[in-house]
């Protein structure tokens, strides 16, 4: 398992394994933790929790808004620690990536009535920017990163102003399928009414379905990642990006393919992001500064990293609004404070 | 930037060497541009009324300052940070908090003379605690994190009512006022502003030969061979932090005199950016960058959407301009307005002695 542990974008279970060995105060930390979590969610609460803490529908919603917005956070920042990781270009853009996926899929959506299709065509010309992106600009520019950077963030500018120009101000939402509309009802109990009847949690259905799919996403590029013949030189190129060229791999073409990939999630996280909030000017922001905290914490290019970062920061960010509104954002920048004290090359980075 | 100095050691009389070592450590003083831009901005408030004064050229000193700090990072330190702009909107925040303001229920009420040292002091230790945060990982990182460091105090000054007042921020901050002066009017803060903003161009350009700044540069271009010489490089790089985010908070006070209140638009991750692109356009090679970049990014503010109506383009794409114009400085002169003129210089200087048949130095 040496050479599988050595792997920054797919040491998920490897990962967590050492992790245990080298450090098993934290590990015990971390599993009771998780383990007074799973017990908040699954048992009916006792009067006395319910006085302190408020009720328990309202921490279970907050849970359940956290997870979903951390599978919504996972599909933004998973291509930026991709394209990240590969090379070596911290795409400042990626916001304004996220932003536009989001303004397409609303133009799609009314104009066709389909959410799926908006996933696509989102998918398709986000990823259409990211090719002509790699091609025409960084492609340029290799191996100067302070350059990539700056140019991205050039970009960003030129980006929100034009979609300011083109969008407005306005808020827009991305119309929720009908068949998608309407919560469900979780086999969990919040609290017990005076009949002995548990009452359950309802939950919209619509949340579930993009956090089930922000799942498989996942899942998907995980196996891709580890399974596949492309994720094979994908990982490569991570190690070592000049011997993967010198094997006669076309590199170019698998930069070109990456920053398709992560330009393309992006843009499916602003369909998202349209459906289940909104977007407007200043989202991009917003959630470039999401994909950043997520990778900081998670470990810059790993995606089992990005997952567990995500999951952290929509916990924190979710559970904070609901019980110190006025700090929440400091919760997250404390975490992420703490784990560059600790960890400065994130939880799940090698 | 130009570190080598003369390497030939001469005997002289020590008055000669005096003279040459202030030359040296001063090359401003044998320049008369510099004597020029000096004496013009003593005398511009003969020259500029009230509008210019403040709105362009205090501004201008203002946000110079800010991005100086930026540069002093970026260019001897190597570090490129986003959140300069920050820690000059958290000292005005502080000053805003200690001093007095419209908002009784929020500021202290200190007077002037307390609540700035304060603000200045607390500012440079935030700065400082964030750059300790930013050196625990090298190179690009630094980018993300004091962004990511920037964007989380714009979002908590935001949603914080209790400290920060939320989106509104806080109003009718008082300005000092002391010697029967009141040193907001037009003509009085203008000097203070250009003060300072000299003030902290000088010690830039002092630091930057002092054996501080020139290990701050060794650190820079080789950080291992400079802790096998025995350098702390951390150590170093929190110092410049300290020092940078000294510079900047003494801008933020200014800026929170300037506009007499304070709010999340002033510390917006926008503005941060702003920050930056003033100290790439100026070109971060030099102390003097910033100002230019700072000079050229308030004119364009200022007089962009005329021109562009006037040209007959929709007015409010002044930031649209601000991101090609960017773009451009990255794309072809990645040391900015400093490299294209020192080029431009260069090549004049050896078409010159072309036509003079000397040999130039190179």
């Amino acid at each position: 398992m040496g050479a599988s542990a050595r792997r920054p974008l797919g040491s998920g279970v490897a990962g967590v394994t050492r992790f245990i060995e080298r450090h098993p105060a934290w590990a015990l930390l971390a599993i009771l933790a998780v383990a007074f979590l799973l017990w908040l969610i699954f048992a009916i609460w006792p009067p006395g929790l319910e006085e302190a803490f408020g009720r328990k529908k309202v921490f279970l919603n907050a849970v359940f808004n956290g997870i979903t917005l951390g599978g919504l956070y996972f599909l933004v920042a998973s291509g930026f620690t991709l394209i990240f990781g590969l090379m070596r270009n911290v795409n400042l853009a990626h916001g304004s990536l996220y932003l536009f996926g989001g303004y397409v899929g609303y133009v799609i959506s009314t104009w066709t009535g389909s959410w799926i299709l908006s996933f696509i065509v989102a998918f398709i010309a986000v990823a259409l920017v990211g090719v002509v992106l790699q091609i025409a600009v960084f492609r340029r520019m290799e191996g100067q990163e302070l350059r990539q950077t700056m140019v991205t963030i050039g970009l960003s500018i030129v980006f929100a102003d034009l979609m300011l120009s083109a969008f407005g101000g306005d808020f827009y939402q991305i119309q929720t399928p009908r068949w998608l509309i309407g919560p469900l009802e979780l086999p969990l109990a919040t609290a017990v009414k005076s009949s002995g009847e548990p009452v359950y949690l309802q939950y919209p259905i619509v949340r579930l379905v993009i956090f089930a799919a922000s799942v498989v996403i996942g899942v998907a590029m995980w196996l891709a990642l580890n399974r596949t013949r492309i994720g094979m030189i994908i990982r490569a190129g991570v190690d070592d990006r000049d011997i993967l060229a010198a094997t006669g791999v076309r590199v170019q073409l698998v930069f070109v393919l990456v920053f398709a990939l992560g330009a393309g999630l992006a843009g499916i996280a602003g369909v998202v992001g349209g459906t289940f909030q909104s977007i407007s000017y200043g989202e991009d922001t917003r959630f470039l500064l999401a994909s950043l905290v997520v990778v900081i914490v998670g470990g810059m290019g790993s995606i089992p990293g990005a997952a567990l970062g995500a999951l952290i920061i929509g916990l924190a960010e979710q559970l904070g609004s609901v019980y110190i509104p006025t700090y929440a954002i400091a919760v997250t920048f404390l975490i992420m404070v703490l784990v560059l004290a600790l960890r400065p090359q994130g939880l799940l980075a090698r | 930037m130009s570190l080598t100095s003369p390497a030939q050691v001469q005997v002289t009389s020590p008055a000669a060497a005096a003279r040459r070592w202030t030359a040296r450590s001063w090359p401003e003083l044998n320049n008369p541009a510099a004597w020029i831009v000096a004496l013009i901005l003593l005398i511009m408030p003969l020259i500029a009324n009230g509008f210019f004064l403040i709105e362009i050229f205090g501004t201008t000193m203002i946000l110079g300052t800010i991005a100086l700090s930026l540069m002093f990072l970026a260019g001897y330190g190597g570090m490129v940070s986003l959140m300069q702009l920050t820690i000059a909107g958290f000292a005005g925040y502080m000053y805003a908090i200690f001093g007095v303001s419209g908002h009784p229920n929020i500021s202290l009420g200190w007077p002037w003379w307390l609540a700035t040292p304060m603000a200045l002091a607390l500012a440079t230790i935030f700065g400082t605690l964030g750059g300790a945060l930013a050196v625990r990982t090298a190179g690009i990182y630094t980018i993300m994190i004091t962004l990511a460091i920037a964007a989380a105090f714009y979002y908590f000054t935001n949603q914080n009512y209790a400290i920060f007042n939320g989106h509104t921020g806080i109003n009718n901050i008082t300005t000092p006022h002391f010697l029967s002066v009141d040193w907001r009017s037009d003509i009085a803060f203008y000097y203070v502003v250009l003060a300072v903003a000299a003030l902290c161009y000088l010690a830039v350009e002092y630091l930057s030969r002092a054996p501080f700044g020139l290990a701050l540069q060794g650190v820079r271009d080789n950080p291992r061979r400079m802790a096998a010489l025995g350098f702390n490089v951390n150590a170093h790089r929190v110092a410049a932090y300290a020092f940078a985010s000294f510079v900047a908070s003494l801008a933020g006070i200014l800026q929170v005199w300037n506009y007499r209140q304070i709010s999340p638009g002033s510390v917006g991750v926008e503005g941060c950016i702003d920050i930056l692109i003033i100290a790439i356009v100026g070109g971060i090679t030099r102390p003097v960058g910033p100002f230019i970049g700072a000079l050229i990014f308030v004119i364009l503010r200022t007089f962009a959407l005329d021109f562009l109506v006037k040209i007959g383009l929709d007015g409010n794409r002044f930031r649209l301009l601000i991101g090609l114009g960017f773009l451009a400085v990255v794309f072809w002169s990645s040391d900015g307005m400093i490299g294209l003129w020192e080029r431009w210089r260069r090549r004049n200087r050896s078409g010159a002695m072309r036509a003079r048949g000397t040999p130039g130095h190179g």
